[in-house]
C-alpha cells in the first residue's frame, strides 16, 4: 500500500457576485461588501484538482494526467472560462458563487469522471490570497 | 537615477465588446473576451516612480505615500467593479488592458510628488498577460 497524491493545475477566469435573494439590499451589501456590486466582479481562478491513490501496476501512473487534464478541461474550464458564474453556469442559477461553493460544484462535476478508488480533493484559489478545498 | 516600484491589485469584471459591431464581428474579433454577460480578472498593477534618494530620508517617495496615491486615484475606482459600466475614466473606451494601462497612467500623473517622475505603469491582466506603458504620446 504506496498511496501517492497526484495534481494538475488548471486555469479559468470569469466574472461573479456574491448576493443572496432572500437578503435586502442593505444585509447584502453589510455581508458581501464589494462582493456584492450588481454589475459584477471578476477573477483569474485557479483551480487544483487532487487524486490521491496507488499507483497502477503496468503503468506506474494514479491516473494518466493529460487525460485527466483533458476531463477537467471539457466538463469544467469549457463552462467556467469567461463566462459569468451566476448568469452562464447552471449550478449557480440558485446558489451564490463563493470560492467554497465554485469548489463544491466542481467536486460533484469531476466525482463521477474519476474511478472510484481514487481520492478527488479539490483547490480552487480565487486570489493569490483566498483559495479553498474540498472536501476538508 | 534610482526606479521604485509599487505593487497594488484589483478584481473585476469586464467585456471586449465594440458596439458599434454586429454581435457577430465582436465574437469574431473579441472571442469568448466578448461573452455579453462580462467575464474577470485578477488584475496586479505595478507603478514605477523614478527620482534621486532624498539626503535625509534616503528615499526618492515614501512608497505607503504611492501607495495612498494609486489606491485613491486608481484602484478604489477599479476594485470590484465592472470596467465598461462602473468607471467614469473608461466611459466611451473599449476596456482593453492597453487602454487600461494610458487612463491609469492619465489618472495618476497630476498626482505624483514633484520630486519624482511617473515612468511605468504595467498592468497584469492574467499572470500570463501583461502591458506596459511609458507615458508616450500615442
Amino acid at each position: 500500500m504506496h498511496k501517492v497524491a497526484v495534481f494538475r493545475k488548471e486555469h479559468f477566469n470569469a466574472a461573479h457576485r456574491l448576493h443572496n435573494p432572500a437578503f435586502d439590499d442593505a444585509t447584502n451589501e453589510r455581508v458581501f461588501g464589494k462582493c456584492n456590486n450588481p454589475h459584477f466582479h471578476g477573477h483569474n481562478y485557479e483551480l487544483i484538482v487532487k487524486l490521491t491513490g496507488e499507483p497502477d501496476k503496468d503503468t506506474g501512473y494514479v491516473m494518466d494526467l493529460k487525460v485527466l487534464s483533458d476531463i477537467i478541461k471539457e466538463n469544467v474550464i469549457k463552462r467556467f472560462d469567461h463566462k459569468n458564474l451566476n448568469l452562464d453556469v447552471a449550478e449557480f442559477k440558485n446558489l451564490n458563487p463563493t470560492a467554497e461553493n465554485i469548489a463544491i460544484v466542481i467536486y460533484n462535476i469531476l466525482r463521477p469522471l474519476i474511478k472510484e478508488q481514487l481520492q478527488l480533493q479539490i483547490r480552487l484559489c480565487e486570489t493569490e490570497r483566498n483559495f479553498v478545498e474540498y472536501p476538508a | 537615477m534610482v526606479y521604485l516600484t509599487r505593487l497594488e491589485h484589483f478584481n473585476a469584471a469586464h467585456k471586449l465588446y465594440n458596439p458599434s459591431w454586429s454581435k457577430e464581428k465582436n465574437e469574431e474579433v473579441f472571442g469568448e473576451c466578448a461573452n455579453e454577460n462580462w467575464h474577470g480578472h485578477n488584475f496586479d498593477l505595478y507603478i514605477t516612480v523614478k527620482g534621486k534618494p532624498d539626503k535625509d530620508t534616503g528615499f526618492i517617495i515614501d512608497a505607503k505615500h504611492l501607495s495612498s496615491i494609486i489606491q485613491e486615484h486608481v484602484t478604489e475606482k477599479l476594485d470590484h467593479k465592472n470596467l465598461n459600466l462602473d468607471v467614469d475614466f473608461l466611459e466611451g473606451k473599449m476596456c482593453s488592458t492597453e487602454n487600461l494601462v494610458v487612463e491609469i497612467w492619465k489618472q495618476l500623473l497630476p498626482h505624483i510628488p514633484a520630486d519624482v517622475k511617473l515612468h511605468s505603469v504595467k498592468l497584469y491582466e492574467t499572470p500570463r498577460i501583461y502591458v506596459e506603458y511609458f507615458g508616450e504620446e500615442l
